[in-house]
Formats: C-alpha cells, sequence, structure tokens
C-alpha cells in the first residue's frame, strides 16, 4: 500500500491518468455480468432494464456529486424533462427510438446547462434547497400543463417503434435491457473518460477545495456549469430511455421521491467512483424487489435497516467498503 | 416482418408457460396496488374487500384453488406497475391482473393486458379513459364523471342556481370540476367561480377565504381522500360558510367516516354524491359492514373496499361462466352484461365499454339516534359513465 | 378589503407558526453540529403518534397530551443520540443523510405496523372548536391556539438563550464549537440537551399538526420538505430566521393562494428559490 502511494507520487499527473484509465480485470468481469440476465434469468429482465436505467440516472448524479461536490435533492427534474420530452415527441407521431432518446438529452442538458447559472451562485445547504425547489417547480408546472403532458393521469399514447426498425420492444424485456444496457455502457465508457481526463481532476479540485481553484487559473463556474449540464443530459437520457421502455410516463417521473432516491442509491453503492452508482442501484433495487415480494407493505423496514447498517459499519459505502477488502487481500 | 415473428415468437413463449400453468389447479390472481407510499391506505383498504370476499366464499371456484399474488408500485408510480404487471405475467405466470387504485398505473399496465389477452380487473382508478386503453380491461370501481354528472343536475333541481367550484388541481379533481359543471349547467345554472387547490395541499384556508368573499349559494369540493376532506370541512365551518345557511356539495371523500369523526358537529348538512354509503340500510350491506368491521379491528369499509369486493365477485362469477377457462377474451365475454346485488346496491357491467354501471347515492349528513351518518336523499338507478364516446 | 387581508394575515402567520415548532429544533441543531437530521419530520410524526393514543387509549384531555408529546420526543431522541447519531457526528454529511433516511423509513414502517395507514383523529375540545368573530371578521380559535402556543415558546427560547447559563453555552457552541470546546465547555452534553429540546420542540409541533394536515405514516416524509424548506429560509443556528422564515412562508402562501390562486401551488418554492439566491445563508443565517 505505502509503496503504491510513493510511486503514484512520482509518475507524471498524464501518466497517471493513463493508469487510471486502464481496465481492471473487475470491471471486464463486471460489464460481462450485466449479460447473465440475458441467460440465467430472462424472467427478471424487466426489472434489469430499470435497474440499468436508474443506474444511468444514479451516475448522472455521481458526476456531479462524487465528482463536483453539488449535492442535489431536485435531480429528477432532468430525468422527468428527458422522459416527457421523448414521450411527447412519439406521442406526437416519432416513435423512432435513437432519435428520441437523442432529443431526450439535449433538452434536459440544454436546461441542465440554463439552470447551472442558478445552481453555480449558491453552496451547501442553500444549494440542495435551490435544486430541491426547482425539481418541484418542475413537478408542478408538468402539472399545469396537463393539455401537454396529461397530468396526473400521465401521458397517453407512447408507441416507440423497433430499435433499427428491427427489434421490437417485447413483453419479456429482451429488447429493453439490451437498449438500456448500451446506453448505460456507452455512458459509462464517457463518464470513465471524463473523470480521468484534466477536466475531471479539476472538478475533484474544486470538491476539495473550491477557494484555491481560482486561485490556480482555474474557472471553477465554467467547470461547474459544465458538468452540470452534462449531468441533466445524462439524466434526460435515463428519463428518456424509461419513457421509451415501458411506453408511460407520469408525474412521479419529476417527484421528489425519484430525486431522493437516487441520491440514496448513490450513497449506498459509495459517490466518486462511478462503479458505486450502479451498484448502489442494483442493491438498493434489488433488495426493494425482493423484500416487496416477501411483504408488499413493510418492505421499506428492511430498507431503512439496511441504509442505516451501510453507514454503521461501510462509511465509505459498499464499494468503499469492497475495495478495502481487496486492498487489503493484495 | 421479422420485428412481428420475434414479437409472436417471445409470447408464443410465454403462453406455453402459462399453459403450463393452466394444467395445474392453481389460478393466479395478480393485485398491482401501492402498498407502501401516500397511498398505502387505499391499498390497505381495497386488499382488505378482496380478503374478505375470499374469506366469505372460500378460495376455490371452478374447480381451481385462487392464488393472490401482491405487488406494490410504492405510489402513484406507471413504470413500476407496467413492470409488475410484465413479470407477473412472464413470472408468476398470473391468470389475471386485478387492483389499480390509480389511474396512472392502471393506463400503464394496460398495454401488457393487452399484449398477454389477460383479464385486467380495475378495482378503482376513476377516470373515464381507463376502460378505454384495453379490450381487456374491465372495471368494478365508479367513474368520476358517473357520480358527478347527475350531481349537478340534480343540485340544479333543488333550486340551486349559483355554485363556487373548488377542487384539488390533478386529473381526477378535473374530470370532477367538468362533469359537475357539465351537469349543472345543462340544466340551467351557472358557475360563478372555479377555483384548484394544489394536490399536496396542507392548508385551505386561502381557498376557503375566496369562496366566502364570492359568497355564491351553495360550493361544490372535490378533494382526495386522507387527511384534506377534514381540513378543508372545517376550514369552511370556519369561515360560516356552511349549512344550513350555506349549501355545500361534493364528492363522497369529503364525509368519510374518519373525515366525519374529525369535523365532528361542522359535518352536519353537508350534501355528497357517491356509490358506495356505509349506512345504507339493506341487508347484503349490512352483512357486509358486519363482516369487514370485525375481520378489520374495528375500521369500516370505504369505497376502496367496496371496488376490490365486488371485483372478486366479478372474477368468480366469469370463473363459473367459462368453467375455469382463464384466456382473457373468454372471461370479458363473461363479464360484459353482467349483473349482480353488491352491498353497494344493484350493479352491472355495460357490454359496451365494459365499464361499470351503478345506482349513484345523493346524501347528505344527518343526525341518526344520535349520531352523524351519511343519509341517503335520493338514489339515482343505472348510471352510466356519462364520458365514453364522447371525447372521440 | 381590510377584513380579507387581516384574515389572510391571521392565517398565513397561524400555519407559519405551525411550521416554526417543526423546524426550529432542525434549524439549531442543524446550525450547531452540522448534523443533517432529516428524520426530524419522522419526529414529529412520533409527537403526533403520543398525542393521539394518549387521548384514545389514555383518555388525557388536548391540553395534557401536549406536554406529553413534548416529553415522550425528548426522551427518545436522548436515546437515539446516544445510542446511534452521536456515531455519526464526524462521519461526513453524506453518510448522516442516508442514516438518518434510512431512520424515517424504518419510522415510517413501525407506525404502519402499529397504527395501521388510516388517518389518525385528534378530537379536539369544544372551546378549541369553531370561530370567533371580531370587528365582523372570524378567526378560526384552533389557529389564534397554535399562534399562542408558538409565541410562548419563542418567548421561553429567547429568555432562554438570551438569560441563562445553558442559553449561553449554546449560544457559544453555534458560533464557534472548537473555541467553546477549548474554553472546557462541554459541547457534547450540551448538544444532547439541545437535540432533546429540538426534537421535543418537533414532538409538540407534530401534536398541533394533526388538526390541519392530519396524521398518517407517510407524515414524516411529507412534512421533511416543509422543515428544509423554512431551516434553510431562515437560516441556519438562528431562532429569530426560523420564526421570521416561517412566518413569511407561511403568510407569502396563503396570501398568495388568495390573490393569485393559478400559481398557488408553486409560491412556496419560488419564494424558496428566489430568496435563497439572494441571501445563500437565508435571512439571518451567519455561515
Amino acid at each position: 500500500m505505502t509503496t503504491d502511494v510513493s510511486t503514484t507520487a512520482k509518475i507524471a499527473p498524464r501518466d497517471w491518468l493513463a493508469r487510471r484509465s486502464r481496465w481492471s480485470p473487475f470491471e471486464v468481469l463486471f460489464w460481462l455480468a450485466t449479460l447473465l440476465p440475458f441467460i440465467l434469468f430472462p424472467s427478471y429482465l424487466p426489472l434489469a432494464n430499470q435497474i440499468a436505467i436508474a443506474a444511468l440516472f444514479a451516475l448522472s448524479v455521481d458526476l456531479i456529486l462524487g465528482y463536483a461536490g453539488i449535492v442535489t435533492l431536485g435531480h429528477a427534474m432532468f430525468f422527468g424533462l428527458g422522459a416527457y420530452c421523448a414521450g411527447i415527441i412519439s406521442v406526437r407521431g416519432w416513435g423512432e427510438p435513437l432519435t428520441g432518446l437523442l432529443a431526450a438529452g439535449v433538452f434536459a442538458g440544454a436546461v441542465g446547462f440554463v439552470a447551472s447559472f442558478l445552481i453555480t451562485r449558491v453552496q451547501h445547504l442553500a444549494l440542495i434547497m435551490v435544486t430541491l425547489g426547482l425539481g418541484f417547480l418542475t413537478y408542478e408546472l408538468a402539472n399545469a400543463v396537463h393539455w401537454l403532458t396529461g397530468g396526473t393521469d400521465g401521458l397517453r399514447g407512447i408507441r416507440t417503434w423497433p430499435v433499427f426498425g428491427q427489434f421490437r420492444f417485447d413483453m419479456w424485456g429482451y429488447t429493453s435491457y439490451a437498449y438500456a444496457l448500451v446506453v448505460l455502457f456507452v455512458c459509462f465508457l464517457f463518464s470513465r473518460l471524463l473523470v480521468n481526463s484534466s477536466f475531471g481532476l479539476a472538478l475533484r479540485g474544486i470538491r476539495e477545495n473550491v477557494r484555491r481553484m481560482p486561485a490556480i487559473g482555474a474557472d471553477h463556474k465554467a467547470h461547474l456549469r459544465l458538468i452540470y449540464a452534462i449531468s441533466a443530459a445524462m439524466a434526460g437520457l435515463a428519463g428518456g430511455l424509461l419513457a421509451q421502455t415501458t411506453n408511460t410516463v407520469a408525474l412521479d417521473s419529476l417527484s421528489f421521491e425519484r430525486s431522493a432516491d437516487v441520491v440514496v442509491m448513490l450513497i449506498l453503492g459509495g459517490t466518486g467512483r462511478l462503479y458505486g452508482a450502479i451498484l448502489g442501484t442494483l442493491i438498493f433495487l434489488v433488495a426493494r424487489d425482493q423484500l416487496a415480494g416477501i411483504n408488499p407493505q413493510y418492505w421499506y423496514f428492511g430498507i431503512g435497516l439496511l441504509l442505516m447498517a451501510v453507514v454503521l459499519f461501510m462509511p465509505k459505502g459498499i464499494l468503499g467498503f469492497l475495495a478495502r477488502i481487496v486492498d487489503r487481500a493484495k | 416482418m421479422l420485428k412481428t415473428t420475434a414479437g409472436a415468437a417471445v409470447l408464443a413463449l410465454g403462453l406455453a408457460f402459462s399453459a403450463g400453468a393452466m394444467a395445474q389447479e392453481t389460478l393466479k390472481i395478480g393485485v398491482i396496488l401501492p402498498y407502501s407510499g401516500p397511498f398505502a391506505d387505499a391499498a390497505n383498504q381495497l386488499q382488505a374487500g378482496i380478503d374478505l370476499y375470499l374469506a366469505e366464499h372460500g378460495n376455490e371456484v371452478a374447480g381451481r384453488t385462487i392464488e393472490i399474488i401482491k405487488r406494490d408500485t410504492g405510489g402513484p408510480a406507471p413504470d413500476v406497475a407496467r413492470r409488475l404487471a410484465q413479470e407477473l405475467v412472464v413470472r408468476d405466470n398470473v391468470d389475471i391482473l386485478a387492483g389499480f387504485a390509480l389511474t396512472p398505473e392502471a393506463l400503464g399496465a394496460a398495454e401488457i393486458a393487452t399484449e398477454a389477452q389477460k383479464l385486467m380487473v380495475v378495482m378503482n382508478a376513476a377516470t373515464s379513459i381507463v376502460t378505454e386503453q384495453s379490450p381487456y380491461i374491465v372495471r368494478t370501481g365508479v367513474t368520476i364523471p358517473q357520480l358527478n354528472y347527475s350531481f349537478g343536475g340534480w343540485a340544479y333541481e333543488q333550486g340551486i342556481r349559483e355554485v363556487y367550484t373548488l377542487v384539488a388541481d390533478y386529473g381526477p379533481g378535473i374530470d370532477a370540476e367538468a362533469s359537475f359543471a357539465k351537469g349543472f349547467t345543462e340544466a340551467g345554472g351557472t358557475i360563478v367561480g372555479a377555483d384548484r387547490t394544489p394536490v399536496a395541499n396542507p392548508d385551505f384556508s386561502a381557498f376557503v377565504q375566496r369562496v366566502a368573499d364570492a359568497s355564491p349559494e351553495a360550493v361544490y369540493i372535490f378533494v382526495p381522500g386522507g387527511a384534506q376532506p377534514a381540513a378543508i370541512g372545517k376550514a369552511l365551518a370556519d369561515r360560516g360558510i356552511a349549512p344550513p345557511d350555506f349549501k355545500v356539495l361534493a364528492q363522497g371523500e369529503l364525509t368519510h367516516p374518519e373525515a366525519m369523526e374529525s369535523m365532528g358537529e361542522t359535518a352536519r348538512g353537508i350534501i355528497t354524491t357517491f356509490h358506495y354509503t356505509l349506512e345504507r340500510d339493506d341487508p347484503l350491506n349490512a352483512a357486509y359492514v358486519e363482516g369487514y368491521t370485525s375481520a378489520n379491528n374495528g375500521r369500516k369499509p370505504d369505497l376502496f373496499s367496496i371496488g376490490g369486493y365486488d371485483g372478486m365477485h366479478l372474477i368468480f362469477e366469469a370463473l363459473k361462466a367459462t368453467n375455469g377457462d382463464t384466456s382473457g377474451d373468454a372471461l370479458v365475454e363473461a363479464a360484459k352484461g353482467m349483473a349482480w346485488d353488491s352491498p353497494r346496491g344493484p350493479m352491472s357491467i355495460d357490454p359496451e365499454t365494459r365499464d361499470v354501471v351503478q345506482t349513484v347515492y345523493i346524501r347528505e349528513v344527518q343526525e341518526v339516534d344520535g349520531e352523524l351518518q351519511n343519509v341517503i336523499l335520493e338514489e339515482i338507478p343505472a348510471v352510466k359513465d356519462p364520458l365514453h364516446g364522447v371525447a372521440k | 378589503m381590510i377584513s380579507q387581508i387581516t384574515i389572510v394575515l391571521f392565517d398565513g402567520f397561524a400555519f407559519g407558526m405551525l411550521l416554526f415548532l417543526l423546524s426550529v429544533g432542525l434549524s439549531v441543531t442543524l446550525g450547531m453540529m452540522n448534523f443533517i437530521n432529516l428524520a426530524h419530520g419522522a419526529f414529529g410524526m412520533f409527537g403526533g403518534y403520543v398525542a393521539v393514543t394518549a387521548m384514545r387509549q389514555l383518555g388525557l384531555p388536548f391540553l395534557a397530551a401536549l406536554p406529553l408529546a413534548f416529553i415522550a420526543m425528548a426522551l427518545a431522541s436522548v436515546v437515539i443520540e446516544r445510542s446511534l447519531f452521536r456515531r455519526l457526528y464526524k462521519a461526513g454529511e453524506l453518510n448522516q443523510v442516508l442514516f438518518t433516511i434510512g431512520l424515517v423509513f424504518v419510522a415510517a414502517a413501525v407506525a404502519t405496523f402499529t397504527f395501521g395507514t388510516v388517518q389518525q383523529v385528534i378530537i379536539l375540545p369544544d372551546w378549541l372548536r369553531g370561530s370567533v368573530e371580531l370587528w365582523g371578521i372570524r378567526f378560526g380559535i384552533y389557529r389564534a391556539f397554535i399562534i399562542l402556543v408558538a409565541l410562548l415558546v419563542t418567548a421561553l427560547l429567547v429568555f432562554g438563550l438570551e438569560r441563562t447559563r445553558l442559553g449561553a453555552q449554546i449560544r457559544a457552541a453555534v458560533d464557534n464549537q472548537r473555541m467553546a470546546q477549548g474554553l472546557g465547555l462541554d459541547v457534547e452534553r450540551v448538544f444532547a440537551v439541545t437535540f432533546a429540546l429540538g426534537s421535543g420542540l418537533a414532538g409538540l409541533g407534530g401534536a398541533l399538526a394533526v388538526e390541519i394536515v392530519g396524521l398518517s405514516p407517510s407524515f414524516g416524509f411529507q412534512m421533511l420538505v416543509y422543515v428544509l424548506i423554512v431551516v434553510s429560509v431562515g437560516g441556519l443556528g438562528s431562532i429569530t430566521g426560523s420564526f421570521v422564515g416561517a412566518a413569511l412562508l407561511g403568510i407569502g402562501d396563503v396570501a398568495g393562494k388568495y390573490f393569485w390562486p393559478e400559481i398557488g401551488s408553486f409560491l412556496i418554492y419560488l419564494l424558496l428559490v428566489s430568496i435563497l439566491l439572494v441571501r445563500p445563508l437565508g435571512l439571518f443565517g451567519k455561515r
């Protein structure tokens, strides 16, 4: 362990980044494992699909929370905007999935960029509460324009065409999961590149010490705005995926509960590690599904205990805990 | 072409599984409800209705044993409802989908019912359009226009000419506002003002004050069940907008048992429209209330309970008619036109729309034997949903 | 017109005072120890259930149930603080968020198990029901009662903070924890007492809220958002801030809905965002 640190200290920053970008066998194994549901549990594909979508959403939050220190309780705003964007395009007669998804990402990203000017003005509790406020305002707005969104009843008449005109969204969820998994993987690759670039380093610098960044010549607000917009776009993609693979969008996609749940899943897995977002989502949703299968009314008792236990015994999240075990084994 | 073949192959696989299940004795009903979260109480009451029916009638019908599989959506979550319906069909091989307390969840699952060709019994979700979303949907709850359209006409007949409407600002509230106003204005009345309150509204004083300022003859109110009915009822009384000087009209949630208990004297004289009346004097209803109360720690049945209870009745009778055949088409065919006497009164399923047809009761809160009750003023028999076929 | 403005101010102020009671405890503990307790709303729920149970099962009068809700929650919070929360002071804010959210989940499950999902009802004594007419305006008696309780609590808090030894210690700990510790102040003990006090107030607020906003197992989640809004608008660690912030939000919400009902549901969030963008530390926040 100590030798590791000393060698890291000596190498040039570029080499350090290059080393960070190298793929470990764990990672390859992990992504291969994501294919298992196709073979081993095909009847769990709809759940796998929702986990992939939620994981993408958690990944988008990790980019700002784990790497730039922006704690948010309103990120469902972008998830929902993406979902409504993809859904409304489909309702108006264009059900092609890839272009619809792209539109969802671009739209959410654009709104995210505008919102980022407000977000970067505030910090700490005010930051959390401004994201929360904006999230609620968007929710109420979507309810108010029910001629466009269908209000509480949700958007009706979404029809998603087959992917590439070939792969119909079947009831078992083969297409849905494959589609969501590919999008998740692409976004993951992009995030991985991003956080292991000099931009990613600058973000970590902001997270650790905001005041110092301007002193070393980095325009931290521009950095924050950019990552916020990217994160919003990614959340929009996740929302778009949900709309397209389930043909449903309703107000819950914008809700505070969704904003809070995603943060909980992320912290559960461990922030600032990308994989923490995916792992946390996986554990939270699988635990929820299993506990709710046992008792649909009291599952959250078990979830609550799980969250508390993780904090007490794994303060760096589940992934942080695993990483420590792996380190010790070395 | 390829896509349809692939889809058909997958579907065939799914059906092969369910055909395998057919051979067994158990018949599975997948119940999808928000058992947790803000609507947990609705789910809880609806489930108690289902349980009561099973307790009374046994869990065997047409030679098959009924097994209920419960799935929680955790709140209004159409995507989750859809996934659960999907899983119930492909993994648990259920024969019938049921439950659905909330409209968006029913809409989310509708496509699955169509694709899997399973009977889907909507036991509460009350927006008109629900049954139009799939030919396999049958509703045993209520529709909001059904209750309020005729109520509007009735209000005019009672000599009320000007009404101020105050509804919760979401789908059901807007439907209630529109259908009441339609019934009332078609009869010749005038709506003098209309406000909508936020769905999660903790404090009604501002809206009630606006009504008081307008000093209309009557106010029409729609709020979701839960804490809001008592809150708005008390706010009205505090402003002096209360019977007998002033008419308060509402959909039945306003005077549900807990709200009445909380409002106390201030509930007296409120007039509501509903499809189920707890105190309705009828042997069937008396037995139902008695059975329900003793099975649920003294808790009384409400609109959700009766939707679940009658939903199970429909499933049982349809299965008897098909002799245990669980194909969606056969069950829907059996359900169409089915008529029976429910604790709520006579009801039937419209063969055209697969929607519930039932008596609408206009009630007033009065004192009976020292206790405040919803006393039936008028029964409007065999009311259909007035909106089906209109919007197209 | 004047009578309408008066009644809107009165109703808004009463609603604000309810929010104040529910949130002041969180403001102080958050400002003092930087401990993010998202279970504060659930503490309110606990108080509500205590009051309801005391009246139903034990037949206590409403006025006795209120202090009981305060005491029960204050005692429960001592247990929670000593056994669980104290391990988390150094654990970082994200862990505090996760842990306390977990606690809310557990609390909601326990409440459902014990009391069912049904809305709880509080039967007020007759003298608190209805309204009185003064100068042609009808004032709700229960709302006046809430204002009275809140003003009494505020007076006690302000007096306690300004004039008592404990108050001076709390102020010192809020202003500069390290310095206070350096001067030999047992910050941990001060915090435990403050925490119990703040939690007790949440319990009292919860008991008072049942009549107006109802009580069911999702209370902890529902009120959490309002509580956070009041705390952030008022500013951390300031009783005056919480008071003014809560009053402003209550009046703003009610008045806005009265004069401009179309945007009624947006108002509280518009207020929140615009206030924080202008004053990120809240109206009376110091840091």
